[in-house]
């Protein structure tokens, strides 16, 4: 299985769902609306020739000053034709909604949870977003390019006020 | 597909908090000897059967992804050994090869056999803490002091040629850190005569014990749709009685040109993650003895790349080349810039799928970097491999899929 057969059977099926392919480095990377996405996922997984299976990765990425702001990947790979495919779709920052695919791929669960929690990235349909690596009480999403790399700042009694509230967690 | 839920820690504590089950909850971890590293489970309890269990993760998240966006793309590369602290040549690997291909750049073969050689030191060093860990956790204490005798000789060959035994950051974006020591070729000829029947040795310690079999047959079962669908992979995913190794679906570094099998299983077990991970290390102690004879073919040459705006020059050239000084000073100042675009690249750690998403935008530091940990998504079946059966089972469970915390959290 080629790049190019693969973007024909796309093309025939979902027509301009399905937009600017890429295939610098040997992969092939399409655009894909956001709303359609979980059908066209399952259709991926589910067509008898192609049969992407595995939800290999999913990540966001942060394009600060691009429009849409954000871009969740997903990396899906069959291991009948041993061919991988990346799907893009982009996530305006006013609405950072894209559908849940982990009625597609159950694995996405944790993918989403974490991209959720490093670009607040709202992934609908899924069973329980919450965060997974960062404490709940923490506020922000770290990953986003207008998140400075910071510091704890050390709480004594003349600036305790000011970082206790930002951080209601630490007094415990 | 959707009964193949993953419970998070909330959707078990709070029933319980309400009054609303007649089971016990459990907190096991974050600082529980047998979740190897700060892995915190909560698991509601019949009696002793594991009705549910939740993963709660996150412990050990100290923002390597966030860190590398703010470091040169040499530099960041030491970040990836302390993901999977047990197999940082793969993550090194995992992570050059992305960079490789977003800059274009050709690596000598010599430099690849000993990537390839190095890599398969990495996978026989971590299955062998995974295999004294696992005896560790179902009571078998002899095998974990024979499995770290021979780590203990990859460690040094480790540290003959990066100067660490475990934080290595070996392989650099367009070769090796430094070229194979003289040393290194016949340390690796005294591990490669003892350690098949070093192997045997552990095989007559557990395989056929009968506690052994009794904790580990029939335990865990998931089948090959399953797996897949959860995103387990490695030899976790192989015991289920299915060939899948990138190294020979989608070969990197070489893999093509060695001679190896994929060991699988059958039913998807413990017993059969034990087997299969036996068999891979007498499989990657071949694949060492290949690259081993290559090196020695090929003797003495390039370790890094010809490409000058990737790998510094060699001193005898600085002193009377003002190029290679110039290059020389733009690569440590500075760094190399890699054109615009993305790329991703999948190699095959000793746990699974290792990927690399490396996002640049033109310029000297990566914009983003992602990393696809196996031990990260392993986790998730751990849920639905654990109901319904004994509390102890969970231990040796989580035995079984070989999770790295640092990996996991990042």
């Amino acid at each position: 299985m080629d790049n190019a057969t693969v973007l024909n059977r796309l093309r025939d099926t979902f027509g301009a769902v399905v937009s600017a392919p890429d295939e610098r480095h040997g992969d092939l990377k399409v655009c894909i609306e956001a709303s359609r996405l979980p059908e066209v996922g399952r259709w991926l997984r589910d067509e008898a020739d192609l049969q992407y299976t595995l939800l290999e990765n999913l990540c966001g990425v942060d394009y600060l000053g691009r429009l849409p702001r954000f871009e969740v990947v997903y990396h899906l790979f069959s291991f009948q034709n041993a061919h991988r495919l990346c799907l893009k779709v982009g996530v305006p920052e006013e609405h950072p909604v894209v559908p849940s695919v982990t009625s597609v791929w159950p694995t996405a669960n944790w993918h989403e949870r974490e991209t959720y929690d490093m670009f607040g990235i709202v992934f609908e349909g899924h069973p329980s977003l919450e965060r997974i690596l960062m404490p709940e009480e923490w506020a922000g999403h770290p990953l986003r390019k207008d998140v400075p790399l910071g510091y704890e700042e050390v709480a004594f009694t003349f600036n305790e006020d000011r970082i206790y509230a930002h951080k209601p967690f630490a007094k415990e | 597909m959707t009964t193949l839920s993953i419970p998070s820690p909330r959707d078990i504590i709070g029933p319980a908090e309400r009054g609303e089950t007649e089971n016990m909850v459990l907190n096991m971890g974050p600082h529980h000897p047998s979740t190897h590293g700060v892995l915190r489970l909560v698991v509601e309890l019949d009696g002793e059967t594991v009705v549910d269990v939740a993963p709660d993760i996150g412990f050990l998240h100290t923002g390597i992804e966030k860190t590398m966006e703010s470091k040169t793309y040499q530099k960041a590369l030491v970040m990836t050994d302390r993901m999977d602290y047990l197999a940082p040549l793969s993550n090194n690997l995992s992570y050059v090869l992305a960079v490789e291909k977003l800059l274009e750049c050709e690596i000598p073969v010599r430099a690849q056999t000993a990537r390839v050689l190095l890599t398969e030191l990495t996978r026989i060093g971590s299955h062998l803490v995974w295999l004294g860990t696992h005896a560790l956790d179902l009571a078998a204490m002899s095998v974990f002091l024979y499995a770290f005798r021979e780590r203990e000789q990859i460690l040094d060959i480790f540290e003959l040629v990066s100067g660490a035994r475990m934080m290595t950051s070996y392989f650099r974006v367009g070769g090796l850190a430094y070229d194979l020591p003289a040393d290194f070729i016949p340390t690796v000829k005294q591990f490669i005569d003892t350690f098949e029947p070093r192997v045997d040795e552990y095989e007559d310690l557990l395989t056929n014990n009968p506690l052994w079999l009794e904790r580990t047959v029939d335990v865990g079962k998931i089948s090959t749709a399953d797996a897949i669908a959860f995103g387990l992979t490695g030899p976790a995913l192989r015991a289920t009685g299915i060939a899948y190794d990138l190294r020979k679906m989608t070969p990197y570094t070489g893999y093509e040109t060695y001679d190896f099998d994929v060991p699988i299983g059958q039913n998807g077990d413990i017993y059969d993650r034990y087997l299969v991970r036996i068999a891979e290390m007498r499989q990657s102690l071949g694949i060492v003895r290949q690259a081993y004879d290559r090196l020695i073919e090929m003797g003495p040459g390039p370790y890094q790349t010809a490409d000058r705006k990737v790998a510094p020059p060699p001193k005898s050239e600085i002193t009377h080349s003002m190029e290679s000084l110039i290059h020389h000073f733009k690569l440590w100042t500075e760094g190399f810039k890699p054109p615009r675009g993305d790329a991703y690249i999948c190699i095959e750690s000793p746990r699974g799928m290792m990927g690399t998403y490396v996002v640049s935008d033109g310029g000297p530091r990566p914009y983003r970097v992602h990393f696809r940990a196996p031990s990260f998504v392993n986790l998730q079946a751990l849920p639905h491999m654990a109901r319904g059966r004994f509390m102890a089972d969970l231990v040796a469970l989580i035995a079984s899929l070989d999770p790295v915390l640092g990996e996991v959290d990042r």
